[in-house]
C-alpha cells in the first residue's frame, strides 16, 4: 500500500476539501454546537470515531455483499440503516461498559444518526471507488476536517457572544457570515494537493 | 387542529420556513445554489421528497407503532429520496452529476424527519398534503433566491444566459460567498420581520 497516498488522502479531506467549508456537509450540526468549546470538542470526537468506523462497517456491507446481489441501487436505503443500527448499538454498549463516558459523549450521539456528514462519507466513498484502505483513511481525514472546523469555529463564537453585533444579524446570519470568511481562508488550501 | 389547509401552506412558506427561519436543512443551501438551474432542481426534488413523506407517513399513520416510528419514518424518507433520484439518474444526467451527492444526502434532512415527527404522524392526509407543499414550496422559494442572487452577481447571468459580459463579484460562486449570501438574506428577512412582521403578530 503506497503510504503517500494514504497521507495525500488525509489532506485532501481534511484542508482541502473541508467537509465543511468547501462540501457545505454537516452545517446544522456545526452551527448547533459551535457555541460553546467544550460541546465542540466533545461533538468532534464522537463525530470522527463514528465517521471512521461507519466507514469501515459500510465498505465491508458495500463490497461484500450489495455488488454481488446487485443490490446497489438501495445504497441510500441501505446505508442508513446501517448507520442508526450502528449508533443505537455503540449507544447501548457504550452505557453498559463506560458509563462516565457515555454521560460526557452520549447526547452527540443521539444527533449523529441523521446527519448528512455521517452519510456522505460512505456515498463519497463509494462513488469514488475506494478500496478498504482508502475509505478508512477518508474516513479519518474527514473528522479531522470537521473537528478542527468545529473547535476554530466554537472559539471564534465564545468570543463573538461579547462582540456588538447589530441586531438584525445575531445569531445565525452572523455566524454564516463568520463561516464565510473562514472559508475564504480555507481556499487558501486548494492547490496544496492535487489527487 | 383548528388551522385551515391554506393557513398550513403559508405555515410552510413563511412562518416555518426551512432555511431562513429554522436554519435547518441548510447543506444544500449553499452547496447546489451557485446557478439558478441546480437551486431550482434541488428545490423541486426536496418538494416531492416531503410532499410524498407527508402523504405516506399519514396514510399509514394509524398502523405504525409509537415505539418504532423513527425507523419508519427514516424508512419512508429513504425510499422517497432513492424514487427521485433514479427519475433525476435517468432524465437530467448533466445536472445529477453536478449534485447528485447532494441529492442523495436529501434523505438525512432534518426537516423532513420533523414534519414527519411533528405533523404528518398527528394529522389527516390533506393537512399533511398541504403541510408538504408548503414546507416544500418555501424551501424551493429559499433556493431559487439564494442561486438567483449568486449566479447574477457571481456570473454575471441567469439561468446561463449572460446579463452582462463581465464577471462583477466572482466571489459569490465560491464556497465563501454562498456563505455570505445566505447570511445576509437571513439578516434581510429578520429586518423584514422587525419592520413589517408587527402588525402581522397580534391578529
Amino acid at each position: 500500500m503506497d503510504f503517500g497516498k494514504l497521507f495525500e488522502l488525509v489532506i485532501a479531506a481534511s484542508l482541502v476539501n473541508n467537509f465543511v467549508f468547501t462540501r457545505f456537509l454537516g452545517l446544522c450540526i456545526f452551527f448547533g454546537v459551535s457555541k460553546k468549546m467544550e460541546t465542540a470538542v466533545g461533538m468532534s470526537i464522537t463525530f470522527g470515531s463514528v465517521m471512521v468506523i461507519s466507514a469501515a462497517l459500510i465498505w465491508l456491507v458495500y463490497n461484500m455483499i450489495m455488488v454481488p446481489l446487485e443490490l446497489t441501487f438501495l445504497k441510500i436505503i441501505i446505508f442508513i440503516g446501517i448507520v442508526a443500527a450502528f449508533v443505537q448499538s455503540a449507544d447501548t454498549i457504550m452505557r453498559k461498559v463506560s458509563p462516565g463516558l457515555y454521560y460526557k459523549l452520549g447526547i452527540y450521539l443521539a444527533l449523529i444518526a441523521t446527519n448528512c456528514i455521517i452519510i456522505a462519507v460512505p456515498l463519497i466513498n463509494v462513488g469514488e471507488g475506494y478500496n478498504f484502505i482508502e475509505s478508512i483513511s477518508f474516513g479519518i481525514g474527514s473528522g479531522l476536517g470537521f473537528g478542527l472546523a468545529l473547535i476554530i469555529m466554537a472559539s471564534i463564537r465564545e468570543k463573538l457572544e461579547l462582540a456588538n453585533v447589530p441586531k438584525v444579524f445575531q445569531g445565525t446570519p452572523i455566524s454564516f457570515i463568520t463561516t464565510g470568511l473562514l472559508a475564504l481562508a480555507f481556499t487558501g488550501f486548494s492547490g496544496l494537493i492535487t489527487l | 387542529m383548528t388551522q385551515s389547509n391554506w393557513q398550513i401552506f403559508k405555515n410552510g412558506i413563511f412562518t416555518e420556513n426551512i432555511i431562513f427561519k429554522m436554519a435547518i436543512s441548510l447543506c444544500p443551501s449553499i452547496a447546489v445554489t451557485n446557478n439558478l438551474k441546480n437551486g431550482l432542481l434541488m428545490g423541486i426534488a426536496v418538494w416531492f421528497v416531503h410532499v410524498m413523506v407527508g402523504l405516506t407517513v399519514s396514510v399509514f399513520r394509524k398502523f405504525i407503532h409509537p415505539r418504532i416510528r423513527i425507523p419508519i419514518f427514516m424508512l419512508i424518507i429513504s425510499l422517497w429520496v432513492t424514487v427521485i433520484n433514479l427519475i433525476l439518474a435517468a432524465y437530467a444526467r448533466d445536472v445529477y452529476k453536478e449534485i447528485g451527492l447532494y441529492l442523495q444526502l436529501i434523505v438525512a434532512f432534518a426537516s423532513l424527519l420533523a414534519r414527519a415527527e411533528v405533523f404528518a404522524s398527528k394529522n389527516k392526509v390533506t393537512p399533511s398534503f398541504m403541510d408538504g407543499m408548503g414546507m416544500g414550496i418555501g424551501f424551493t422559494i429559499a433556493l431559487v433566491l439564494i442561486s438567483f442572487f449568486r449566479e447574477l452577481i457571481g456570473q454575471g447571468s441567469v439561468w446561463g444566459w449572460e446579463i452582462v459580459a463581465t464577471k462583477p463579484l466572482l466571489i459569490l460562486i465560491l464556497p465563501a460567498g454562498g456563505f455570505f449570501t445566505v447570511g445576509l438574506l437571513m439578516g434581510l428577512f429578520n429586518w423584514m420581520d422587525v419592520k413589517f412582521g408587527k402588525a402581522g403578530r397580534h391578529h
